[in-house]
C-alpha cells in the first residue's frame, strides 16, 4: 500500500470525525451508556496502546521499564505532560549509559 | 478581527511549547519505526494534528496493515474529538458560519478544546484560528526537527526519545484514574487485554488489538461505572 494512501485515509477520517459534529450536529447525546462509553474510550485506547508497547521502546526492556516507572510516578503526582514525557526519556537515557 | 487572532495566538503559546517537545518524539518514531522521511513525517503532522492517532497510524504503516484497519483505528482513537466538537459547537459566536466551521474543525485537539471551553465569551473564528495556527506550527516544527534529529542524533539519545509519546499518554491517563474508578477500571482492563493479544493471540495485528481492547474495556466500564451528567466536561 502506498504511503500517500495511508496518510490520506488517516487525515480524511480524522478530519471528518471533527468536522461532522462541529458543523452539523446541534443536539446533545442522550444515552447515558453511549456517553459513558465515549468518555472512557480515550483512556482505554491510550492504555492499550501504551501497554505492553512501551516496554519495546528504547530497544532495551530495562531502560524502557525505568522510563515507564518514572512516568508513572510523576504522573501520579500530576506533573505537567511535558515534564512526565521528557523525564521518562531522560531516565531511560541515563540508565542506558550504565548498560 | 486581528486582535482576536492575536489573542488566540497568545492563549496558544503554552500549547505550542508542549506540542514542540511531544511531536519531536513523534518525528523520531516516524523515522525509527516506520522508516519515513522528514517530509513524510511532517505531512502526517500537518494533516492530522493529533498525537495518539498519528502514533497508531505509524504502527499500521510500519506493519503494512490494511486500510480498513487504519480507518477503524483512527475512528476509535479520535472519536473523542466528536464529543469535543459537539461541545464546542454549542458555544460558537454568530460569526461562525459554515465555511468557518469547516476550517476550524481541523484544529480541534484535546488541548485546544480545553483552552477554548475555558473561555467565558462565545468563540470567534479569528480567536480559534490564532490558537490553531500557533499550535499547529509547533506541532509540525517539532515533528520535522525530531525526524531530522532522528537521523542525526546519537542512537542512544534517539532511542531514549522513542518513549516520549508514551510518557505523555501515561500523564494523561493516571491523574483521572486516581480519582475515578471507571477510568482506572477501563485503563487496567484495556492494558490487560492488550497484553493478552500481544502474547496469547499474536495473529491479531497491533491495530486491531488496540481497537478491540479499548472498545471492550470502555463498554465494560460504561456498564459498571456510568458517568453522571456533566462529569465528562469536568474531567477534560
Amino acid at each position: 500500500m502506498s504511503l500517500a494512501v495511508y496518510i490520506a485515509v488517516m487525515a480524511g477520517v480524522t478530519y471528518l470525525i471533527r468536522m461532522i459534529p462541529f458543523t452539523f450536529f446541534r443536539k446533545k447525546i442522550k444515552s447515558r451508556f453511549f456517553r459513558s462509553f465515549l468518555y472512557y474510550i480515550p483512556y482505554a485506547v491510550l492504555s492499550a496502546m501504551t501497554i505492553p508497547a512501551i516496554f519495546y521502546t528504547t530497544h532495551n526492556m530495562w531502560t524502557a521499564a525505568a522510563g515507564t516507572a518514572v512516568a508513572l510516578l510523576l504522573a501520579f503526582f500530576e506533573m505537567p505532560l511535558i515534564v512526565v514525557a521528557l523525564a521518562a526519556s531522560g531516565a531511560a537515557f541515563l540508565l542506558s549509559l550504565f548498560m | 478581527m486581528k486582535s482576536r487572532f492575536l489573542r488566540g495566538m497568545s492563549h496558544g503559546i503554552p500549547i505550542c511549547l508542549g506540542y514542540l517537545s511531544v511531536s519531536f518524539g513523534f518525528g523520531i518514531l516516524a523515522v525509527n519505526k516506520a522508516g519515513l522521511s522528514v517530509f513524510q513525517a511532517s505531512v502526517i503532522s500537518a494533516t492530522n494534528l493529533t498525537s495518539a492517532g498519528q502514533k497508531a497510524g505509524l504502527d499500521v504503516i510500519a506493519a503494512g496493515g490494511a486500510i480498513i484497519e487504519m480507518i477503524l483505528l483512527q475512528l476509535t482513537i479520535n472519536i473523542r474529538y466528536s464529543l469535543m466538537a459537539l461541545s464546542l459547537s454549542q458555544k460558537l459566536d454568530r460569526y461562525f458560519t459554515t465555511p468557518h466551521r469547516l476550517l476550524a474543525s481541523y484544529g480541534i485537539t484535546d488541548e485546544i478544546f480545553a483552552v477554548c471551553s475555558a473561555q467565558k465569551e462565545p468563540l470567534t473564528p479569528a480567536y480559534m484560528y490564532g490558537m490553531i495556527f500557533i499550535s499547529a506550527a509547533g506541532w509540525i516544527t517539532g515533528t520535522a526537527l525530531g525526524a531530522a534529529a532522528g537521523e542525526l542524533l546519537p542512537a542512544s539519545v534517539s532511542m531514549a526519545m522513542e518513549i516520549v509519546l508514551y510518557g505523555m499518554f501515561i500523564a494523561i491517563v493516571i491523574p483521572p484514574a486516581k480519582k475515578q474508578h471507571g477510568v482506572l477500571f477501563a485503563a487496567v482492563i484495556a492494558a490487560a487485554l492488550s497484553v493478552m493479544f500481544r502474547y496469547a493471540l499474536p495473529v491479531i495485528s497491533e491495530g486491531f488489538a488496540i481497537i478491540i481492547s479499548a472498545i471492550a474495556a470502555s463498554m465494560l466500564a460504561a456498564l459498571i461505572f456510568p458517568v453522571k451528567d456533566g462529569e465528562e466536561g469536568a474531567a477534560q
